[in-house]
């Protein structure tokens, strides 16, 4: 009876694992890709359902310490399941209007978040290295999932080549790591005695693979050329769920295996922070592809998160936490609009000068496009200003005002590029070709305004998730 | 000191001896009946002349792709099998899954066609995009 | 004492895998570069654990093969999903995105 109370442990990996398996034979006996869809949601809906129902249940660790579950992983879970299952409802409409509609889209969808699930579940770095390299190769594949278009093939070299590149670091800061203190368990690593170079070095080259995976400046070279090509629901799946999934990692990583070496990394980190926050800021400032934009505005958000890790106590972790959930939300919703008006044909509708005027067209859609973007500013009463604030109120706790000072002052510039999109949408005159817009289907805009209403709701009432959050302080570090 | 490595002698010397006897053998007993057909390359093998950078067809990577992802598998069985006496009957049906998965996995490959060869077939089937 | 040799040669394999990923303009031998980079790390993992006298860290090493098995199938695919679109693997003749 002992096994079958570890497999529920691991619930949702199951669900996911069955459901990435399920279609896949569905794909190769009917290729009928609207029964994949549906099994797709069925099994992330029931998924979502299971992890939620986990955040309020037991913590501790299973599977021979190799899985810990409950606490911080549990809403791990809930953040990957959160992306997954957003995305997963916009991509059935973008790839029909687009054309490229394919069953293998879902089940490799469902692998990628089999990998992310294991990998926020990850009490070993064996399993974290399992979970990292499934969810990445899942996604090159889906970066490059139309064969025949240019820009989404090469997004899927660079993707996999950086990828490749930076998962040999992740390996060898594993494998020094575990000739240091003599086992890949997260807690044995913590009570390492000797420290040497060799595991100084490990520390290092663990960090440089993460700091690639969560795409931090200056190795992050890879995220606007991946997000631009990519299809655009896609990109929403891979900027949150993927970015979720890492970033939790890294709090477990950093939370059990490197505790007593806070003071050091924590400097490496404020350094990167400020480097990710100005660099992406000024660099999504110039940007006029919308897409491009936002890949430098998640960078930008890479750097926020980092913030909290810097100043590393229990009341940051949960704030990133926090943070992550908001930026899952209104990034599924920003780059669902972005696909939305991509699907209309005739113009590249990823850059921004063709947005002109579009805003009175389809007046639901101008406003949920208002309220994502509003709530990436950190606008009150959104939800994205809660997570920075809360963030920032973390970091001063603290006391590293420098830092903050920097994050406020790159939020204040990044107003410009995000209401630099409404200014087209609502007050630039439609000059040239004129457009139509095609108005979206009934599920597309439910879900995008699902999204826009937890924004806002988790804005106005974060009270309940940030006490839940702050409560896995004593289980989880 | 040398004396050890007679009897490798001895196997280098039957090697060219027989090797010998059956290029003689066959020469005077076998019935010689040249043809151009013979000269060619064996069963699907490459004709061994002309340049060394010709483009191959994409088929022969997606086998190489196949035969090394279904090979690795062996090498989680392959320690399993091993101690298999320690780790208990349980460990047999985590193994099954594994292997299930894999298979799945393979279905799946047949179903697409990847191990097709037949050219005509494939151009003419429906283009999925 | 032995263990350092061995460190060392992993060491220098990283760092021509390294080098090569950075230097190279071929698609295929950056990715055999990054291979090499995994592989080196596999000798660290296999000495440490010979040296420590536990099997964890060769039960990574087959993962880590498994991994870069997995990954080699899914770069070639896209590697020839690049040299039909572009009639080149060569990646600096390769920007529609930059910038």
């Amino acid at each position: 009876m002992e096994s079958a109370n570890e497999l529920l442990t691991i619930l949702p990996v199951i669900i996911i694992g069955t459901a990435g398996l399920l279609v896949m034979m569905v794909d190769a006996f009917t290729e009928n890709s609207r029964t994949a869809y549906w099994i797709t949601v069925l099994f992330s809906a029931i998924g979502l359902a299971v992890s939620v129902n986990s955040l309020f249940g037991p913590t501790g660790t299973s599977f021979y310490n190799m899985i810990a579950y409950g606490g911080t992983a549990a809403f791990g879970a809930v953040l990957v399941m959160t992306g997954t299952l957003f995305s997963v409802m916009l991509t059935r409409e973008y790839l029909e209007k687009t054309g490229r509609h394919i069953a293998e889209v879902y089940s490799m969808m469902l692998f990628a978040t089999f990998g992310m699930l294991v990998l926020v579940q990850s009490n070993n770095l064996v399993t974290l290295f399992l979970g990292i390299e499934t969810m990445s190769i899942s996604l090159y594949v889906l970066a490059g999932l139309v064969k025949d278009e240019k820009k989404g093939v090469e997004a899927a070299l660079k993707y996999f080549l950086l990828g490749a590149f930076s998962t040999g670091f992740l390996l060898y800061g594993i494998a020094l790591l575990y000739g240091a203190s003599g086992s890949t368990f997260l807690v044995d690593i913590a009570a390492t005695d000797e420290k040497g170079l060799i595991y100084w070095a490990g520390v290092a080259l663990l960090l440089v693979g993460f700091f690639f995976k969560v795409s931090a400046v200056p190795f992050h070279m890879w995220t606007p050329d991946v997000y631009q090509g990519a299809p655009t629901t896609i990109t929403a799946f891979m900027a949150t769920a993927s970015k979720a999934a890492g970033f939790v990692a890294f709090i477990l990583v950093l939370s059990r295996a490197l505790p007593d070496v806070r003071a050091e990394w924590s400097d490496v980190i404020w350094l990167f922070a400020i480097f990710t926050m100005v660099i992406g800021n000024i660099l999504a400032l110039v940007q006029d592809n919308v897409k491009r934009m936002l890949a430098y505005s998640s960078i930008a958000h890479a750097g926020y998160v980092l913030i909290g890790f810097a100043a590393a106590t229990g009341a940051a972790y949960s704030a990133i936490l926090f943070y992550l959930f908001a930026y899952t939300l209104m990034n599924v919703g920003a780059f669902g609009i972005v696909a939305y008006y991509e699907w209309n044909k005739g113009l590249d509708f990823t850059e921004i000068k063709n947005y002109a005027g579009l805003g009175y067209q389809q007046p639901l859609m101008g406003v949920l496009m208002s309220v994502f973007l509003f709530s990436m500013v950190g606008i009150p009463p959104f939800a994205g200003f809660i997570g920075k604030y809360r963030v920032f109120a973390a970091a001063i706790d603290e006391g590293l005002i420098s830092l903050v000072i920097v994050g406020v002052l790159a939020s204040a510039a990044s107003v410009y590029y995000y209401i630099r999109v409404l200014v087209y949408l609502y007050m630039k005159e439609d000059e040239g070709a004129q457009v139509t817009l095609v108005k979206p289907g009934m599920l597309y805009s439910v879900t995008l305004v699902i999204l826009a209403v937890l924004t806002l709701y988790f804005g106005i009432n974060p009270g309940s998730l940030t006490d839940l959050l702050l409560s896995f302080k004593d289980a989880a570090y | 000191m040398l004396e050890q490595y007679l009897p490798v002698l001895i196997l280098v010397e039957l090697a060219i001896i027989l090797a010998i006897a059956f290029i003689l053998l066959s020469r005077l007993l076998g019935p010689n009946r040249p043809a151009s057909n013979k000269l060619g390359a064996y069963e699907s093998g490459m004709d061994p002349i002309g340049q060394a950078r010709d483009r191959y067809s994409v088929s022969f990577y997606i086998i190489a792709m196949e035969f090394i992802v279904f090979d690795l598998e062996v090498i989680f069985i392959y320690p399993w099998a091993v101690r298999y006496q320690e780790f208990g009957e349980g460990t047999l049906w985590a193994m099954m899954l594994f292997i299930f998965i894999l298979f799945l996995g393979l279905i799946y490959t047949l179903k697409k066609g990847s191990f097709d060869w037949d050219t005509e077939h494939t151009a003419t089937r429906k283009p999925r995009l | 004492m032995e263990l350092y040799w061995f460190l060392g040669l992993s060491a220098v394999l990283f760092t021509i895998g390294v080098i090569g990923v950075l230097t190279r303009k071929n698609a295929i031998v950056i990715f055999m570069s990054a291979e090499l980079m995994l592989n080196s790390v596999n000798l660290s993992l296999v000495s440490f654990s010979a040296q420590l006298g536990d099997v964890h860290g060769q039960i990574l090493v087959f993962f880590a093969l498994c991994v870069a098995a997995a990954e080699a199938a899914v770069g070639l695919a896209i590697i020839i999903a690049i040299y039909r679109n572009n009639l080149t693997v060569d990646v600096s003749k390769i920007h529609l995105l930059r910038w």
